[in-house]
């Protein structure tokens, strides 16, 4: 196995332009696990650890760009995030564990597209958008689009993810996340929920729900959103996205959870996230 | 001084107190702790023989099948490589523990998956992989048992009774009677370093097998059973483990036997060290366990009746499973006492890994079933768990059922006591079940609940164990004037490395630095037992003091005669003296080795003679002493997700004498921590036979994050019956904490599960079968 490191993201993309079978590596965790998922059969490496110009947070207008190899212990010690995402700080203190948080990167869980993956509801949540590179050029794809299928993704030969986009949220906009998992640290989700949701004068006015590990890949649920915009926020709203909400997942039975334990405990997590942003928005 | 004496004044004053943690002095640090802390200490995969060659091993894919024929077919593998099948063994085809019917490798047929088959050997782990693809296995699938109920009732390996009194007539006198089944998972050890063994044949011909083990005279008696060769003409040396927990105690014994077959195939060192997937593919685990209850007590909730039926899934093939029920059935009954008794155990053969030994050995199953047993009683009377447990609990002169009398040091209630001041239980547990009915759910989402356990831990041996083995210790002066102290007892973490020299430079009157433990060596040391059953601290340590303490006598007798002082000579701290004389023992004890060489003690335990246990009728003493235990554990549920959190478990143990304070409160930690794991989430899911969790990746343990606050509280109570007076305390606080965590969910939540582990999936199906889900609704 070769192993090659780039020392500019130019230098990256012509590697991975004349040799498309590399695979790009950023903090490892996923790699360093013996397995038949992870690529540790690759014939080569493309560690992109000395890009120093994907790594770093900051505002760009109205968007906040993180590059692809900040890793999550520093997105969680971000001002920036701390100030506006706090559900992507919630899931950046649940990867894994203390040790991973300090080398796995955003771009790193985005790539990897287990549906298990803790960050990638909250993008969804808050409508991230990717940056792709590639020798030839640069595109930008809502992430929403990014999953097509368990482990696939939009990703084209050559690419890489070289940047997550964030909207500023409205100032009064409510962010939740839930990971639950079999323990604290080190567990891989049996489900998770992100919520970001406003309520004006109690009225659901802007509502966007995802979740992780209850279907193939991460998923939107636009349906619940149609259901909820625009109604007053009470318990009765709740019940009525909790109740489309587990008609829209794809829950198994699987070693480390049930179908009908993710199905309930997806539809009480969503309640109680639903309630939680109405009576935050009272508070507010 | 003594302080053997000191203890038994205070014994006198106080009845039994509290060791106070603070005494430094009496937790000395370990000698290897600093090397295990910084990674330089040598495990048994870490040294590199020269011309090594390395072993891997064939293993079963079916749970159940007949091999119709077995090749090795050797240009199919690496050069050099060489396979061996079962057809190769030139002795008995069986590990040696209590009988030999475990097959070194599956000959006519496998079963359980995992069972090895063949063993190849080539110059590096990798090659060695490479060459199973030279063995071509035919097999023909035959239909599996897998699981306890389909073996019944037909395959049944051991079957016990215990009883006593009339249970007939006990169930006439009660006033309510309460039936429960209680289920307990397979767990796995999770030692930290995995099972590894090498074996090479010394230029005399000798044998040598070295590595990780609890039990080096077991792993020698297998190794010459089955390569029918003299015991002199086989060495054992047990590496220091990294953890064991029982794992280490049976199947070293079989993978020494593989690489002392390639050993020998080959004539060169062969090793085989198990990754960790491998290790929980094919070593044992805790065996699962289904207990029924039927209990009868009178209106104020005392026992009249206790029909007990234990049924243990011992896997594929017997190993130590009799023992392991022998065991279960003696703690059936709990810390309680009750006049009429029947408890039936039965261990059944299923195609599935053979279960072992594990910290309790038969008694958390079994006291998890009891102490469950004992909330339902409580809630069917309408007392509390504490009154129940109060209104029953052994007191020294009561009778067990196999009719032993417990002596004075019967602390059942003291522990109990302390417990409920430590935690105020009572208060809380009623406090947690008023809200329960009448709040739904908290504000900020989450309730609590606490729960309580009673439990005991026979010490040592069962039954005519300690008189069987007639354990042997030596104690052997040095040139360099300190005293070697030869067992065969294993520091797997537990801290006999320190705690023998503690023991020995107490009743000597020297400091635990004029002794040195020998590197557990079957031809340096003698049988001193199994490093199990809690017993190194009780009984090795007992006879290593008394060895210690005959050859200072030796020398101190010596001294005396030389210096020729009317004042008698002692030894004290370190220093011979008589009258003004005085003489560092040290310098003395150079000077004895040099005129008379390196005298030495050998001394055989023997049980005292009111130890008798007759094991066909199972009366008599089957323990010679009982530490006792009580805990309270608090717990927080989530009610959306039933995700439990365990926030703090409060042990209070009565071990008999603390010998090291800090490592003994480590023991009740691990245990404990141990306990929450098996409670809350440690399962080994079987599958038709096939493990489905076999790594670490899915096989989840708790981890820093999910520890609860431990409190732990040791009770001294000194006892003089066997040894050092410590009662033993790796396996006690196993049996403790599993209990309390599930009762402290119920007092939450009110959901009473029945089968470990209280997992969020298992609180959601008793959640609907109870047609609770309001009562959870957030509010």
């Amino acid at each position: 196995m070769h192993v090659l490191r780039p020392r500019s993201l130019h230098a990256a993309l012509e590697d991975l332009a004349s040799d498309a079978r590399l695979r790009p590596m950023a903090g490892c965790t996923d790699f360093m696990v013996p397995g038949a998922a992870t690529g540790a059969d690759s014939d080569g490496i493309l560690d992109l650890s000395l890009l120093s110009e994907l790594r770093g947070i900051r505002w760009n207008d109205d968007w906040l760009e993180i590059g692809a190899l900040t890793t999550f212990a520093e997105i969680a010690a971000s001002n920036f995030v701390q100030e506006h995402f706090s559900a992507l700080v919630e899931a950046a203190r649940q990867v894994g564990g203390w040790q991973i948080q300090t080398r796995a990167t955003l771009g790193g869980n985005i790539a990897n597209a287990s549906p298990a993956g803790d960050s990638l509801p909250v993008l969804l949540a808050l409508d991230a958008e990717l940056e792709l590179s590639a020798a030839g050029g640069v595109r930008r794809i809502p992430y929403e689009r990014f999953h097509v299928g368990y482990r696939e993704t939009a990703l084209g030969a050559g690419e890489l993810i070289t940047r997550i986009r964030l909207p500023r949220p409205a100032p009064n906009v409510h962010q939740s996340f839930r990971k639950v998992g079999t323990r604290e640290a080190q567990a891989i989700s049996k489900l998770s929920v992100a919520l970001c949701a406003r309520v004006d004068d109690g009225i659901v006015r802007d509502y966007r729900l995802a979740a992780g590990s209850l279907g193939p890949t991460p998923i939107r649920l636009r349906e619940v959103e149609r259901a909820v915009v625009g109604r007053t926020a009470n318990s009765e709203t709740a019940d009525r996205a909790a109740e489309i909400a587990t008609h829209q997942i794809h829950p198994i039975d699987d070693v480390r959870s049930s179908a009908s334990y993710r199905r309930w405990a997806f539809a009480r997590i969503v309640r109680r996230m639903t309630l939680d942003a109405y009576a935050s928005s009272l508070q507010g | 001084m003594n302080p053997r004496s000191q203890t038994a004044r205070a014994r006198s004053d106080l009845g039994t107190r509290e060791s106070e943690a603070a005494r430094d002095d009496r937790s000395p640090a370990r000698p290897d702790g600093f090397a295990k802390a910084s990674g330089s200490l040598a495990y048994a995969d870490d040294a590199r023989l020269e011309g090594m060659l390395f072993g891997a091993t064939l293993r079963s894919p079916h749970p159940h099948a007949r091999i119709r024929s077995a090749h090795w077919r050797p240009e199919r593998a690496p050069a050099g490589a060489i396979g061996l099948l079962a057809r190769d063994l030139t002795g008995p085809n069986g590990v040696q523990l209590l009988d030999d019917a475990w097959p070194i490798l599956a000959g006519d047929g496998v079963h359980h998956v995992g069972e090895a088959v063949g063993l190849a050997a080539a110059t590096s782990p990798e090659a060695a992989q490479a060459a199973l693809a030279a063995f071509e296995i035919e097999y023909e699938p035959l239909p599996a048992r897998t699981t306890p109920a389909e073996a019944l009732p037909s395959d049944v390996f051991t079957e016990l009774e215990i009883l006593h009194g009339d249970v007939a007539h006990g169930f006439t006198q009660a006033a309510h009677i309460v039936e429960g089944t209680w289920r307990t998972a397979r767990q796995e050890h999770v030692y930290i370093e995995c099972q590894s063994m090498t074996a090479w044949i010394d230029t005399d011909d000798t044998l040598v097998v070295q590595g990780s083990m609890q039990c080096p005279y077991y792993v020698q008696n297998a190794l010459s059973h089955a390569l029918k060769r003299p015991a002199q003409r086989v060495r054992v040396v047990a590496t220091p483990p990294g953890g064991g927990f029982g794992g280490k105690e049976d199947y070293p014994s079989l993978l020494a036997l593989h690489v002392a077959l390639l050993a020998l195939a080959t004539r060169h060192p062969v090793r085989i060290s198990y990754d960790r997937h491998e290790d929980m593919l094919a070593t044992s685990k805790r065996h699962p366990s289904e207990v029924h209850h039927r209990s009868g007590v009178d209106s104020d909730g005392r026992l009249t009746a206790m029909d007990v039926d234990i049924l243990l899934d011992a896997g594929a093939y017997r190993t130590l499973s009799p023992v392991v029920l022998s065991r279960a059935v003696l703690h059936a009954t709990g810390a309680y006492r009750c006049p009429n008794v029947r408890i039936r155990g039965r261990a059944v053969r299923t195609h599935t890994l053979p279960n072992g030994a594990f910290r309790g050995f038969g008694a958390p199953q079994v006291l998890f079933a009891v102490e469950r047993q004992m909330d339902r009683i409580a809630r069917a009377v309408g007392i509390d768990p504490l009154e129940i447990r109060l209104r029953n609990v052994l007191e020294p002169g009561d009778e067990l059922p196999t009719g032993q009398v417990l002596d004075d040091s019967t602390s059942a209630r003291l522990c109990l006591e302390r417990v409920e001041r430590e935690t105020d239980f009572r208060r809380r547990w009623r406090e947690h079940e008023r809200q329960r009915s009448t709040i739904s759910g908290d504000a900020n989402g989450s309730r609590k609940g606490v729960g309580i356990s009673l439990y005991l831990h026979g010490s040592g041996f069962t039954g005519n164990g300690e008189k069987r083995l007639a354990s042997t210790v030596r104690a052997r002066l040095r040139s360099d004037g300190r005293i070697e102290l030869q067992t065969a007892s294993v520091d797997m973490g537990q801290g006999s490395c320190i705690v023998l020299p503690m023991v020995a430079a107490d009743a000597c009157g020297l400091h635990v630095d004029d002794f040195v433990v020998a590197e557990p060596d079957t031809s340096r040391v003698p049988d001193s037992g199994p490093t199990v059953a809690s017993r190194t601290s009780m009984i090795v340590a007992g006879e290593v003091a008394l060895a210690a303490q005959e050859i200072c006598g030796q020398i101190v007798d010596a001294w005396g005669k030389r210096i020729d002082s009317a004042e008698e000579a002692r030894l004290e701290a370190g220093e011979l003296l008589a009258g003004s004389r005085s003489e560092a023992f040290r310098q003395v004890a150079r000077c004895h080795y040099l005129e008379y060489g390196a005298s030495e003690v050998t001394r055989v335990h023997t049980p005292p003679a009111w130890q008798e246990f007759d094991e066909e009728s199972y009366r008599g003493v089957a323990y010679p002493t009982y530490a006792f235990g009580a805990d309270v554990a608090e717990v927080e549920v989530d009610p959306d997700t039933l995700q439990v959190r365990p926030l703090a478990v409060t042990a209070v143990c009565e071990v008999g004498r603390v010998l090291h304070p800090v490592l003994c409160r480590g023991q009740i930690e691990g245990g404990t921590l141990q306990a929450v794991g098996w409670a809350l989430m440690e399962e080994a899911q079987c599958r038709e036979g096939h493990l489905v969790n076999d790594r670490l990746a899915t096989y989840l343990l708790p981890t820093v994050q999910d520890c609860p606050e431990i409190q732990v509280v040791l009770l001294e109570h000194p006892w003089n019956g066997v040894g050092t007076g410590a009662k033993g305390v790796g396996e006690l606080p196993m049996n403790g904490a599993a209990p309390a965590v599930v009762a402290a969910i119920e007092n939450a939540t009110g959901l009473a599960i029945a089968e470990l582990p209280a997992t969020p999936e298992r609180l959601l199906v008793e959640l609907e079968r109870q047609g609770l889900a309001d009562r959870t609704q957030p509010s």
